[in-house]
């Protein structure tokens, strides 16, 4: 009974990670290695990393230059309507990405709520790079948010008050205390949105159209190519794959890139317990 | 230096926090059982906790009026606060945490020197010991300089052996000082060893406030009197005649006392008035109690025995002379004149 078992379990193990493992493979086996990298330097691909790596690059400015001081708020401030605030910032999360695209157009459309406002300035969005960078922040955003919050939550409060006692104000003290011990959960949800990011591919597609070199990111290129040539289609899914992979790793090591020479886990360990 | 004068008001969980309070230079320590709104009292000092209505003043400077709208934040109060936990940063070294709030580079290394820590200036707080990591906090709080130094349960993360030593070393250095120092803490032997004087709180208020042996001396309530070491055993003074009062324990049996009271009380003793014999002893004491040994701990040349409603602290070479051995009967004996009786509230 119990060797089934043991069976069982191990058969369940292989299934998943066969399943998970044979379409990866299939990319990078299905065509030699050295015609994936020559479709690599055609001008679809070429166009799709450049429009990827700007707009996602500065979404992710974006979103943590604006998501840490905000999750900070968030984590440490008791406020009325708390939970309705951590509500709406963690919506978009859970919003099937079509949906995403379609408000982002009745927001910010030329006949949306403020396109009119927009426009009136002179700023047109959608279908420009600038939606691009809107709707990987929109969808991504929420993923650095939510860890970031958690992250600050976790930093010790006697800490923060013995940091004001020593003479520090509240921006010392966030620069000198919070934020340092928050970095590994900032760094993990910075990555994780990154990742997001990078695979942002409905929102975009309706909020911003698939235009080569100027909103077709590297997704969009996928879907696009694999009707007109499917080994390019598959060069930039391997791309995909490897920035993908990449960042999961550095969200594993994570804890290790810590300033300190410790071992502690992230993100807060005072030591009079041991 | 500065007298610190604080007056608050404020509700917690239970019952409410009232309390006024002057610390002169020297070492005021606050002990109560858990609870009784010690810390609340220091984090209201520090800035940390705004109290619903007091006053908190360092000589001429004002730091919380809530009748005038003052209310200083905690970097602006000169305070330095040692955490029960310490609450040393994690993520940097001894030096730097001492360097936290200090403004004059030099005062770190003599910091370091003087609470003998220099050795440890690159280490992390993780990598040090508990004793290590309170001279690091004490040594944290005073690089700023503060007019008023407040230490939460300073001991209290302490095993027992690094305790009497930490103990030893804290008492010298708050007695250089010269500052105002408020300490709270749930151990009245602390208290004693580290405060020239002690107040007592309970439930958010001072019941007695005096020099460590004043409090021995005289209680005023039987809370005091527990806190400060004695045995507290409830009952009723039935009456007095030839200048003694008959008290009926509640637990049973009778014991008298010189001093004069009636109705609910008290009877206080402290452990080292309490004399131990395997017979009732023919002497001018008037208070025995015959009761099984329940309990019989050792401390040092010292034992405490629990005989009924008693504890009586005698020496380890009475124990054996008598040859106690816990569950075997013996008589415990004291004065009447040893006898306190406090009305019960």
């Amino acid at each position: 009974m119990n060797r089934l078992f043991g069976a069982v379990l191990w058969a369940a193990t292989a299934l998943a990670l066969a399943f998970f493992v044979v379409p990866v493979a299939a990319i990078f086996l299905r065509v030699k290695p050295g015609d994936l990298i020559s479709a690599l330097g055609s001008d679809v691909a070429r166009d799709a990393l450049r429009v990827t790596l700007e707009t996602t690059v500065v979404a992710q400015v974006v979103i943590v230059v604006v998501g840490t001081p905000a999750a900070y708020l968030i984590a440490t401030r008791g406020f009325r309507g708390r939970n309705v605030v951590v509500t709406l910032v963690e919506l978009p999360l859970v919003l099937p990405p079509a949906v995403a695209g379609i408000a982002l157009l009745a927001a910010f459309g030329r006949f949306g709520l403020l396109g009119g406002t927009l426009s009136a300035f002179g700023l047109e969005i959608a279908f420009t790079r600038l939606a691009v960078v809107l709707a990987i922040v929109f969808v991504a955003g929420p993923f650095f948010l939510r860890t970031a919050i958690a992250a600050f939550e976790a930093v010790d409060t006697t800490l923060v008050d013995a940091s004001r006692t020593l003479g520090a104000g509240p921006a010392r003290t966030f620069a000198r205390v919070a934020l340092p011990l928050a970095t590994g959960g900032l760094g993990a949800g910075a990555a994780l949105s990154f990742a997001r990011g990078l695979g942002e591919f409905g929102a975009t597609i309706m909020f911003a159209g698939s235009l080569q070199g100027v909103t077709q990111t590297l997704s969009l290129a996928v879907y696009e190519q694999f009707d007109v040539d499917f080994d390019t289609a598959l060069a930039i899914g391997a791309e995909l794959v490897a920035a993908s992979a990449v960042l999961l790793l550095a969200v594993k090591l994570i804890p290790s890139w810590r300033p300190s020479t410790q071992s502690f886990p992230i993100p807060s360990a005072p030591s009079a317990s041991s | 230096m500065a007298t610190l004068h604080a007056e608050l008001s404020h509700p917690l969980r239970a019952f409410g926090l009232e309390l006024t309070l002057d610390v002169a230079p020297g070492t005021l320590a606050l002990v109560g059982p858990s609870g009784a709104g010690k810390s609340s009292v220091l984090r209201a000092v520090a800035g940390l906790l705004s109290p619903r209505s007091g006053r908190v003043t360092l000589g001429g400077e004002t730091w919380l009026d809530t009748a005038r709208r003052v209310d200083v934040p905690p970097e602006q109060r000169s305070v330095g606060l040692v955490f029960q936990d310490y609450a040393l940063f994690p993520h940097l070294t001894v030096r730097r945490n001492v360097a936290y709030g200090a403004r004059d580079r030099r005062v770190v290394g003599e910091l370091l020197e003087r609470l003998r820590i220099s050795h440890l200036a690159e280490a992390r707080p993780a990598e040090i010991s508990g004793g290590e990591r309170q001279r690091v906090a004490l040594a944290r709080a005073l690089a700023r300089r503060p007019r008023v130094l407040l230490l939460d349960e300073p001991l209290s993360a302490l095993d027992s052996h690094t305790r009497a030593t930490v103990r030893g070393e804290l008492h010298e250095v708050l007695g250089e000082l010269g500052l105002p120092v408020l300490l709270v803490t749930h151990d009245f032997e602390d208290a004693a060893t580290l405060a020239d004087a002690v107040g007592v709180i309970v439930d958010g208020r001072l019941l007695q406030l005096g020099a460590p042996g004043e409090l021995v001396a005289a209680p005023v309530d039987p809370f005091v009197a527990r806190f400060t070491g004695a045995n507290v055993i409830p009952g009723t003074a039935v009456r007095s005649d030839n200048g003694l009062t008959e008290v009926v324990l509640d637990e049973g049996g009778t014991m008298w006392s010189t001093d004069l009271a009636s109705g609910r009380i008290a009877l206080t003793v402290y452990p080292w008035e309490v004399a131990l014999s395997r017979e009732v002893p023919a002497d001018s004491a008037v208070n025995h109690s015959r009761a099984p040994i329940a309990r019989i701990t050792t401390l040092g040349n010292r034992a405490r025995v629990v005989v009924g409603p008693l504890v009586a602290e005698v020496t380890t070479s009475s124990v054996e002379r008598l040859a106690l051995r816990e569950g075997e009967p013996v008589v415990a004996t004291f004065k009447a004149t040893a006898a306190r009786l406090l009305p019960l509230a």
